[in-house]
């Protein structure tokens, strides 16, 4: 357990953005993605400059495009719901490919694919370059509560072992040849899920009283220091500002 | 379930967010009355548990497959503030370290799948034990009552908040149809595994089943004196 394990999303490295403080990086995503929300989607070319200052952020980090368009899969429950929009949006109707779609839909389909994908790309880079454990340390000095990052400190560290729990039980089940084939199997699942709760909570008995040995009193130790200087601040601010001038351009170009 | 970014327009994302920080600061409360010293490592694994329990994709019908929301789960195992807590930072990680869910739509997801669900399941949970007979299977169907009702609750809290903020011309009826047709299947799923799990639980561990104290008696331990 004591062997830092790091995510699979975390790619390890030293470049200017691997390098900047957490809450630096926090910031300057939410504004960025708050930024490309509020930008009106009639503007395409908007979305286009923002996914260029995304490519210039993924080659600053050293992220390979590749690995982004991978990870962009997660999205894809939400590309068929677009999808379907032009069917079902009201307002008049355009002929595409000899079928009537909604002109409305269409742009309401446009603006959720680019904006959600955007999202999940930035997302994404922040994940890539930052590594969960200092991302927590972020979203602490952003004046989170220490009981909400301690819990999602305890989530990351345990839950690659609850996981790997209810892998050795698919493994178990399946010697024993279950297969879910149909809604009978989902008594012998929750059965698993069951027993998976039991092993985690008394799992989290164990830790707890581990830590209390060892004079746990309700804080954690603070180990490592992320402070940040101005410097780091305006290197952040270029992604939001940049991203600033395309909205402020999209929303006063006529 | 997840809102993406863009789904809904900025002013009603911030908003809902603003909504989440007040439900979360209650829950955050409640949470150290409900498990004192114990909240973080207790709560991180409930976290733990029900983020691998979303992985668990169950067969819905030929091909499909869903997955436990699990917030009426947490919230009869380890009690409604720690529940909204433990969803609420599934909810956190999944959108900062696994893209999943967007950012600025954190807020919406929140109020969605971790206080309506937990605020209607549970709610349902107490008021059906309140007239059912004292007895594990009415815990059991209590709880298959609330998982079932807590699904569409937060599809209709989702059309809600789309009727108020969506960016898209689709009509809320629609919406609404589609979000609440869906989702009452995906609910009797949740409620079979919730229920099921509750009862798990309860038969080997009932002292666990926060929403079940006083109703189940504690197990006694018989011993036989060892014949010499």
């Amino acid at each position: 357990m004591g062997a830092g394990h790091a995510h699979r999303l975390y790619l390890p490295g030293t470049s200017p953005v691997h390098r900047l403080p957490p809450q630096c990086k926090l910031v300057a995503l939410l504004a960025f993605v708050l930024l490309v929300v509020a930008t009106p989607a009639h503007r395409v070319w908007a979305f286009a400059l923002y996914a260029a200052l995304l490519a210039a952020v993924a080659v600053a980090a050293r992220v390979p495009l590749a690995t982004v368009a991978r990870r962009v899969v997660i999205e894809v429950p939400f590309v068929a719901f677009a999808l379907l929009m032009p069917f079902v949006a009201n307002g008049p109707r355009t002929e595409v490919l000899g079928v009537a779609l909604s002109q409305s839909g269409l742009w309401s389909a446009w603006n959720i694919l680019a904006k959600g994908t955007l999202g999940v790309i930035a997302s994404i880079l922040l994940a890539a370059t930052t590594e969960p454990r200092v991302l927590l340390l972020g979203v602490e000095r952003l004046r989170m509560p220490q009981l909400i990052t301690q819990i999602a400190t305890f989530m990351l560290r345990y839950g690659d072992v609850v996981t790997a729990e209810l892998g050795r039980m698919r493994t178990a089940r399946a010697a024993r040849g279950f297969e879910a084939r149909d809604l009978r199997a989902t008594g012998v699942l929750a059965r698993s899920v069951g027993a998976l709760f039991l092993r985690s909570y008394e799992r989290g008995e164990r830790v707890h009283l581990a830590m209390v040995s060892r004079g746990y009193d309700g804080r954690m130790p603070a180990l490592a220091d992320v402070g940040a200087t101005g410097v780091q601040w305006a290197a952040a601010a270029a992604l939001p500002a940049a991203a600033a001038l395309v909205a402020a351009a999209a929303w006063m170009v006529p | 379930m997840h809102v993406p970014d863009g789904f809904i327009d900025a002013p009603v994302s911030i908003a809902a967010g603003a909504v989440a920080v007040a439900g979360v600061a209650v829950a955050l409360r409640g949470a150290r009355r409900e498990l004192d010293d114990r909240t973080a490592p207790l709560a991180g694994l409930t976290a733990a548990f029900i983020f691998a329990a979303q992985m668990l994709n169950f067969p819905v019908a030929s091909g499909t497959s869903g997955h436990l929301l699990g917030g009426t789960l947490a919230a009869i195992l380890v009690g409604p503030y720690t529940g909204v807590l433990c969803v609420s930072v599934v909810l956190l990680v999944q959108g900062l370290l696994f893209a999943d869910g967007g950012l600025t739509a954190l807020g919406v997801n929140i109020i969605n799948m971790a206080l309506v669900t937990v605020l209607v399941g549970y709610g349902v949970f107490r008021l059906l034990l309140r007239v059912l007979p004292r007895s594990r299977a009415s815990v059991t169907a209590a709880s298959f009552a609330a998982a079932l009702v807590s699904v569409p609750a937060a599809a209709v809290a989702f059309t809600l908040i789309y009727a108020i903020g969506g960016t898209a011309d689709v009509s809320v009826g629609k919406v609404a149809a589609a979000m609440v047709g869906v989702h009452v299947l995906i609910g009797i799923g949740e409620a079979v595994i919730t229920a099921i799990t509750v009862s798990s639980v309860l038969a080997v561990r009932p002292d666990l089943v926060h929403g079940a104290r006083g109703v189940a008696k504690s197990l006694e331990l018989h011993v036989e004196p060892a014949r010499a």
